[in-house]
């Protein structure tokens, strides 16, 4: 497998990048090239130019902004995995991005990249979900902000305009609550079957707050809305968990595929928010 | 580099873990693939093949792609019918009725599965021959698909071929009398009947596949490099293909990256490749993509097969019966016809004397990639049904399952045994395997923690398989008895050069197996000399005068037999110089340790590289003998070897997900004498891994149109280190009486084996639910929802607790 002919340029700030790709219409972004490349190799893209992020210097780094952390969009997934104030302030996107992929993948493919390439069984989406996180995006228009809950919006699918450029996910502190990722991977692919995000605030035996993300299950990443519900202010008790995983994937869509159908993934969804919420609640 | 033996050494090589002489090129990067081939002014080659599974072919248009610059021809089955023969079929076993068919190398008016060649674009560039591609346009009229053998059969479905009545291939059957097996069945006392499917596995080795071809025109000589187990085979069928002459045929397939079966066959694609080096007379380089090999490359397995196994409540097994339906796809690839017969249905029976038994094989067309051998060929497909069959005739008669298998082993005593295939085992201590096996896992110990675990609402499985194998393929008269297009033969050349140094030729062709370093053990050992000093060659049609190549556990049994053969033959002939060197009766020289001496007397002796450069210089040699110190041998092996061995696993179930967890895996082979412990452990552990794999993992998925759901590796899983429980592998050595090593073959036995372990073990954890057979792969979703219909279906509270399994010790 090769790749056609195509225009390359490294930019070293946004805005050069934001200029270089509006000089060429259907110019995308490189980031990691994990997702991208592979579809160019694949002839299911063929883009006439691609703009290197790797030199834009605003694009990366890991900060303490206010009450938030601020990831740099360039940001690796092998970085996010070992950062320690991802590990502090954001835990559960630390778990997520160790869970991606293998080692080369995970020095390669960024968040950014991850996020815009918005596969359905990715688990960074979990992640930014459950974390109601904000995704600040740059675009020869300006700058603006785009919630995570309204960010993606199908398979392959978010809100980017093509000449937006992720800056950055801005991430809030959650120090309190306590946060986990889990997955089931794909034995052949290693993406999500089911991937869930939770971050539970626990008051006494009460739960004060909790969000629940869900990936690998339907078109895009999702909030567990109902089950959020179910838990907020209630003592937590295994009838609770019960009802809790019987409505995880409620309102969705469930896709099916060979390796596992819309039920059994259905299942899968409830037992591991199950259990990834057992084991929060026992935590300490 | 080297860490394989100084000078000439006393203690034999011969046993010893020798660290593998290949590795150090292949590890740096520096092995020597058909990819790795650049010459000088080649072009370069790409496939358009087809996305429809049947289809007629209206049009084929190149005007627009004949366009991109750079392009130098492009191929279509309409212009090459009647300037390349038909693609061959080198196996027709006798009385199978073979429905042979015209394979082209190109689609003509027709394409049969996804993936079959409809025109081939060489260019001066990847890039150019890519884009060419692109622009071919194909009017398609599709047609409806058949994919499983099941529709295939059905009287109104589409045909693969014209004129092919329900799509049967081959129609073969071996064994007793059909009514004295429908008689043994009947008078049995206990009868258990399963209907197994063997799904259909992609080979997917390292190194895709490849071709180089240059032609020189004027000595109308073909050179082409290619990923081939078996060069010489090559050479006759590219040969034969093209209507060129076969000693004007150069085949090289130096460094081959695994092959597991599927470079055997002879490929339109070298055959494609080779023509167009000739039409345009330039090089050609063609490089298979991963995605291509999924669909272009053969496939294997692929069953159903209905089975009836009786015995009597006392454990004797009495009567065995096979039905089988395998599906071969579109063609008939090179060795496919033999494998779901001859290397199956001879040895259904497996490792236990079952007086009446008999197979029955409908080999079918379907619209999908052609089968063909498979790590294992025949046999593993055979090993997973008895040992599935025996578990549950085990469960049926309420009988342990390892009790069940010593009842009905071949006992020792009982060599050479013939089976009720006319088949003869070489010989075998079926027991002493399974006791040793049963020394490193206490049974008795593993049914208390089952039925701890039970109480726990936990599922834990043991898995036994005891399995024979008949491999070293093979003897020639029995090749052509059965149909196989070619001898079975092997052939090596042992030259000792004027230093003493030593080449070695041979007509096996490792890919991947080591026998660049076994065979330089074997030659140290006979010649006294340094494995540094001895260089094993192989690959190449101009160098090795002739072999029949790497599959069937063959290579150390058929190849290594002649080699012992050839050194027995240098040895003879340097013996004789020696003594007239010494001046002594030939009787009473000896060589030791790389020197002839004469007996008693120690120091009356010349060195082994001193005999080899008085042969060359030839200023004295004895009366009769000739200058130079070299032997050939062609050895035709009396029969078959027949490895053998126990393998057990232990697995969890968890009830929840379906999710099955590898605990332990134990295997026990015989495979006769080890020439390197090292080599046999890493082929044995290879080997589990990949039957493993069968069992809960892989998977080829066809839907009804005939795509390929599994077309790549992001949804065709292969085995992941991280899955596997550490293997055990101990040995038992039982030589084959017959072959000069008394070695047998280990390179397929762990698939053999692996498989039927671990869905034993399954079932055991899943025994006490009342589950008793599942389709492999067992993936988390197919084992959970049998476990979710048991539980519906037993009365509250009844399931998951009692007995752990069907198993009682
Ligand atoms: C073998 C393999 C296994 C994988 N396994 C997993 C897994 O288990 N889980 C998982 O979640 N992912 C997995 N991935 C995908 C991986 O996480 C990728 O890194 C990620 O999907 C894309 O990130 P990237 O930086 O490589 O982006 P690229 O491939 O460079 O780009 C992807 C897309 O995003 C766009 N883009 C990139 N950066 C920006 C930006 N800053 N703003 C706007 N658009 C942008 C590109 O134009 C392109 O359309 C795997 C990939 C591979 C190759």
């Amino acid at each position: 497998m090769m790749l056609g002919a195509f225009q390359y340029e490294r930019p070293a700030s946004l805005d050069e990048a934001l200029r270089q790709a509006a000089a060429v219409p259907g110019a995308r972004w490189l980031a990691g090239g994990m997702s991208l490349l592979p579809l160019m190799k694949m002839e299911l893209a063929d883009p006439p130019a691609l703009v290197d992020l790797a030199g834009v210097a605003d694009l990366v780094g890991v900060q303490e902004d206010g009450g938030a952390l601020r990831v740099g969009a360039m940001t690796r997934h092998a970085e996010l995995a070992e950062h320690p104030l991802v590990a502090r302030h954001a835990p559960l996107l630390a778990a997520a991005a160790s869970q991606v992929g293998d080692p080369q993948v995970r020095h390669r493919g960024t968040i950014g990249g991850s996020l815009a390439h918005a596969d359905p069984a990715a688990d960074l989406p979990a992640a930014v979900l459950a974390l109601d996180a904000t995704i600040e995006v740059a675009s020869p228009r300006g700058r603006r902000e785009i919630p995570a809950k309204d960010f993606f919006l199908g398979p392959l699918m978010t809100a980017l305009e093509p000449d937006d450029v992720i800056v950055a996910v801005v991430v809030p502190q959650r120090g309190a609550h306590r946060q986990a990722y889990h997955k089931r991977p794909h034995p052949a692919s290693g993406y999500a079957v089911v991937g869930i995000a939770a971050s539970v605030l626990r008051e006494a035996d009460r739960v004060a707050s909790a969000a629940i993300a869900v990936t690998g299950v339907a078109s895009h990443a999702f909030r567990a809305r109902r089950a959020e519900e179910l838990l907020t202010g209630q003592v937590m008790t295994d009838a609770l968990l019960a009802e809790v995983a019987s409505v995880v994937a409620s309102g969705q869509e469930v896709w099916g595929d060979l390796y596992a159908s819309a039920d059994y993934r259905r299942h899968l969804a409830g037992l591991t928010t199950r259990q990834v919420l057992e084991r929060l609640w026992d935590d300490r | 580099m080297s860490t394989d033996g100084g000078a000439a050494h006393a203690a034999p090589l011969m046993g010893q873990s020798v660290p593998r002489r290949e590795d150090a090129r292949l590890l740096t990067g520096h092995g020597h693939y058909t990819a790795d081939v650049n010459r000088p002014g080649q072009l370069y080659a790409v496939m358009l093949r087809s996305p429809h599974a049947h289809a007629r072919l209206r049009a084929v248009r190149t005007d627009a792609a004949r366009q991109v610059p750079g392009v130098a021809a492009i191929y279509t089955g309409a212009q090459l019918a009647g300037r390349i023969a038909p693609i061959p079929t080198a196996w027709i076993p006798p009385g199978s009725e073979l429905a042979l068919t015209d394979h082209p190398a190109l689609a003509d008016t027709t394409v049969r599965y996804v993936g079959d060649g409809v025109a081939m674009v060489v260019a001066e560039s990847l890039a150019a021959a890519r884009q060419a591609r692109a622009l071919i346009d194909v009017d398609y009229e599709p047609l409806g698909a058949v994919t499983s053998v099941a529709e295939a059969m059905d009287p109104d479905a589409p045909r693969v071929h014209e004129g092919v009545a329900g799509n049967v291939a081959l129609h073969w059957r071996a064994g007793s009398d059909p009514a004295a097996v429908e008689r043994a069945l009947q008078d049995a006392e206990v009868r258990v009947r399963e209907t197994i499917r063997q799904q259909r596995l992609i080979p997917n080795p390292m190194e895709p596949r490849a071709a180089v071809a240059e032609f020189d025109a004027a000595d109308e000589a073909l050179t082409l490099w290619v990923t081939s187990q078996n060069p010489h085979i090559h050479r006759l069928l590219v040969a034969g293909v093209l209507g060129l002459a076969e000693h004007r045929v150069r085949i090289i397939a130096q460094d081959v990256g695994g092959g597991f079966g599927s470079k055997i066959a002879c490929y339109p694609d070298e055959v494609l490749v080779a023509f167009a080096a000739r039409d345009l007379g330039r090089p050609v380089k063609w490089v298979e993509d991963r995605r291509e090999h999924f669909t272009a490359t053969t496939h294997g397995r692929d069953h159903v097969d209905e089975v009836v196994l009786a015995g009597r409540r006392d454990g004797t097994l009495t009567a065995l019966a096979v039905r089988t339906q395998a599906n071969l796809g579109a063609y008939l690839s090179t060795a496919a016809p033999g494998v779901p017969t001859i290397l199956f249905g001879l040895i259904a029976n497996g490792p236990y004397d079952i007086p009446v038994a008999a197979t029955e094989v409908y080999g079918v067309y379907t619209h999908t990639t052609p089968v063909d051998a498979y790590r294992g060929a025949g046999r593993p497909e055979a090993t997973f049904l008895i040992e599935r069959l025996v578990d549950r005739f085990a469960h049926e008669i309420g009988m342990d399952p390892v009790e069940v298998r010593r009842k009905n082993l071949v006992r020792a005593d009982r060599f050479p045994y013939t089976n009720a295939f006319g088949i003869t085992y070489d010989s075998g201590r079926y027991e002493e395997a399974l006791d040793r096996a049963l020394e490193h896992l206490d049974v008795g110990a593993f049914r208390r923690e089952q039925a701890d675990a039970a109480r726990q609402g936990r599922l834990v499985g043991l898995g036994v398989s005891t399995y024979v194998e008949m491999c070293g393929l093979g003897p020639s008269e029995v090749a052509g008895a059965v149909g196989f297009q070619g001898g079975l033969w092997e052939h090596a050349l042992v030259r000792v050069l004027p230093t003493g140094k030593v080449m070695v030729m041979t007509g096996i062709s490792p890919h991947g197996q080591g026998e660049e370093t076994t065979f330089a053990q074997v030659v140290a050992d006979r010649l006294g000399c340094a494995m540094q000093d001895i260089e094993v060659l192989h690959g190449d049609t101009q160098l090795v005068s002739m072999g029949w190549g790497t599959y069937g556990s063959r290579s150390t049994a058929v190849g290594g037999g002649a080699l012992s053969v050839a050194l027995d033959r240098v040895v003879d002939k340097a013996r004789k110089i020696a003594a007239h060197v010494l001046e002594a009766d030939v009787a009473d020289v000896a060589l030791e340790a790389g020197r002839f001496a004469v007996r008693g007397v120690p120091d009356r002796a010349v060195s082994f590289a001193d005999v080899a450069q008085k042969a060359h210089l030839a200023w004295s040699l004895p009366e009769g003998v000739e200058p130079g110190l070299e032997a050939e041998a062609s050895y035709n092996p009396s029969n078959f070897t027949y490895p053998f061995g126990t393998h057990l696993a232990v697995v969890e179930v968890d009830p929840d997900t379906g999710e099955t967890t590898l605990q332990r895996y134990l295997a026990v082979d015989d495979c006769g004498p080890r020439i390197n412990p090292m080599i046999v452990d890493g082929q044995v552990r290879g080997g589990i891994v990949q039957g493993i794999g069968q069992a809960l993992w892989e998977g080829a998925a066809y839907d009804a149109q005939g795509q390929l759901l599994t077309g790549s590796l992001m949804d065709y899983a292969l085995p992941k280190a991280r899955w596997l429980p550490p293997i055990e592998t101990d040995f038992t050595e039982t030589p084959a009486p017959h072959n000069p090593l008394g070695v047998k073959g280990v390179g397929e036995t762990g698939t053999i084996a692996a498989t039927p372990t671990i869905v034993n073990a399954v079932m055991d954890a899943l025994g006490s639910l009342g589950i008793h057979h599942l389709d492999m792969p067992l993936t988390p979703e197919r084992v959970w929802r049998a476990i979710q219909d048991a539980r519906a279906a037993a009365p509250l509270g009844a399931a998951g607790a009692g007995e752990g399994g069907g198993m009682r010790s």
